[in-house]
């Protein structure tokens, strides 16, 4: 439902995308991994376009990304996306901060849309949460009803940014098994993580990028477990293996 | 002090009338600048080049001009091109039209203030420009914008005793009148630094309250 083909992006002379092409079926979790400046987020910010590219082209569901034109309003809300730093309402609960799309952006009855908020908020294990404000929830559970304001849009697809670089190490677990949670109930997901254990487990595929192009790609457990690539292999063993 | 008090019977009432005008010009001017001022910074922030040129051209020029003079233009120059306003209209809007300048600023700088992640999170969920400002920007940037809105509210109650200038009768110039006509300088003119101040006051405790409230969070 994702298709990406040669997609080129520049910031000024330095290219950051040379030539990106890379799908995400239906019910698919990608996750893409590689070292920072490696083009990663840029290519999940150009799906939505939240940035523009400069060559090649992106199709959500066959209609093409274009961020200067009326139909990109369309495209965000069949694939949501969720940031490294949460981006919540601060000036909103966490429930205000769910219902937000649906109520003003969709229309939806604000009776109905509270009911499936909270049901949302529920389901990422935050019942009882609804009338907090952001500042006064964890990283976690910030994540978490990030997450929730995703589902709500009903998306086809969610985009996740790093969902856990910025947490507390004891915090990522909850995130990471409400997103597992997800996969198992089909949503199609595209992850830009660097939790190896996460890619290996949940996702069907990865990609792995290093300076603006897909070096090497397949099932997670070929690409992590057994990598051909020399600069793949250089990478997992310096992220799994640190000291 | 007993020829103050009979002095203050006597002024008082007469000064009230001005109390009146004073606040009628700072309410007006105050709705006048803070919609105005809403109006440029919207521009300033839209994107749109040629919005934000005039917008910000229009800041300048406002505040590269005395106030006292923007009032005469609007009093005195306008009828000459078919718009006559009464004296109260020239002043609210003179003096409306001032302020807006510096309202704009704060707002834009309030605006500003926000995390860009917080227009990014708008558009993620399909939000358009107008639902982002409206339901995402603006109500943060009015808890950063609410301190100095409160100094501008005290600037502009004192300000509109430059409304006097163009005849308008408010405060400041019943006292003038009142002291030309008595010669009592010392019983009127404290009289009417009292009333200012007593306007002042119930501004500044908001304006303290603002403060409060925002660094409260």
């Amino acid at each position: 439902m994702i298709v990406l083909d040669d997609v080129r992006k520049s910031y000024g002379a330095l290219p950051v995308l040379k030539g990106i092409t890379a799908q995400v079926r239906k019910g698919e979790v990608v996750c893409v991994i590689g070292p920072s400046g490696s083009g990663k987020s840029t290519v999940l910010r150009c799906i939505n376009g939240l940035e523009s590219y400069d060559g090649g082209t992106i199709t959500v569901n066959g209609r093409r990304v274009d961020r200067a034109d009326r139909s990109i309003r369309a495209v965000r809300v069949q694939v949501s996306m969720v940031f490294q730093r949460f981006n919540l309402f601060p000036h909103r609960t966490a429930l205000e901060n769910v219902i937000e799309g649906p109520i003003y952006v969709k229309g939806e009855d604000r009776k109905e849309a509270t009911e499936r908020g909270r049901a949302l908020l529920a389901r990422v294990g935050l019942a009882g949460k609804e009338e907090a404000h952001p500042p006064r929830l964890s990283g976690g559970q910030q994540q978490r009803v990030a997450i929730a304001r995703a589902l709500a849009m009903r998306p086809d697809a969610i985009l996740f940014d790093e969902p856990t670089s910025a947490l507390d190490p004891e915090l990522v677990g909850e995130v990471l098994g409400t997103m597992r949670g997800l996969a198992e109930e089909g949503m199609t997901m595209m992850v830009v993580t660097h939790e190896m254990s996460f890619a290996r487990e949940v996702a069907d595929r990865v990609l792995f990028l290093d300076g603006g192009v897909i070096v090497e790609e397949g099932p997670a457990r070929e690409v992590l477990g057994r990598p051909q690539q020399p600069r793949t292999q250089d990478f997992l063993k310096r992220v799994l293996n640190p000291l | 002090m007993d020829s103050f008090l009979s002095d203050a019977r006597e002024f008082v009432p007469i000064l009230l009338q001005g109390v009146w005008l004073t606040i009628l010009i700072t309410a007006g001017s105050l709705v006048v600048s803070t919609a105005l001022g809403l109006v440029w910074a919207m521009m300033r922030v839209s994107g749109v080049r040629a919005l934000s040129f005039f917008a910000a051209t229009f800041i300048n020029v406002i505040r590269g001009i005395p106030i006292i003079v923007q009032l005469f233009y609007i009093y005195f120059v306008l009828p000459d091109f078919g718009l006559s306003l009464t004296a109260v209209q020239a002043g609210v809007l003179g003096l409306g039209l001032a302020y807006s300048a510096y309202q704009a600023e704060n707002f834009r700088a309030a605006i500003e203030a926000i995390d860009k992640g917080q227009v990014e999170a708008a558009q993620t969920i399909g939000m358009g420009w107008g639902l982002t400002m409206r339901r995402v920007l603006l109500p943060q940037a009015f808890r950063t914008a609410l301190p100095p809105f409160g100094n501008v509210m005290i600037m502009m109650l004192k300000d509109s005793s430059q409304a006097s200038t163009i005849t308008v009768a408010e405060l400041a110039l019943q006292g003038k009148l009142i002291a030309s006509a008595t010669f009592k300088n010392t019983s009127v003119f404290t009289l009417v630094a009292l009333m200012y101040l007593t306007l002042s006051l119930p501004l500044i405790l908001i304006v303290r309250h603002f403060e409060k409230q925002a660094g409260r969070r």
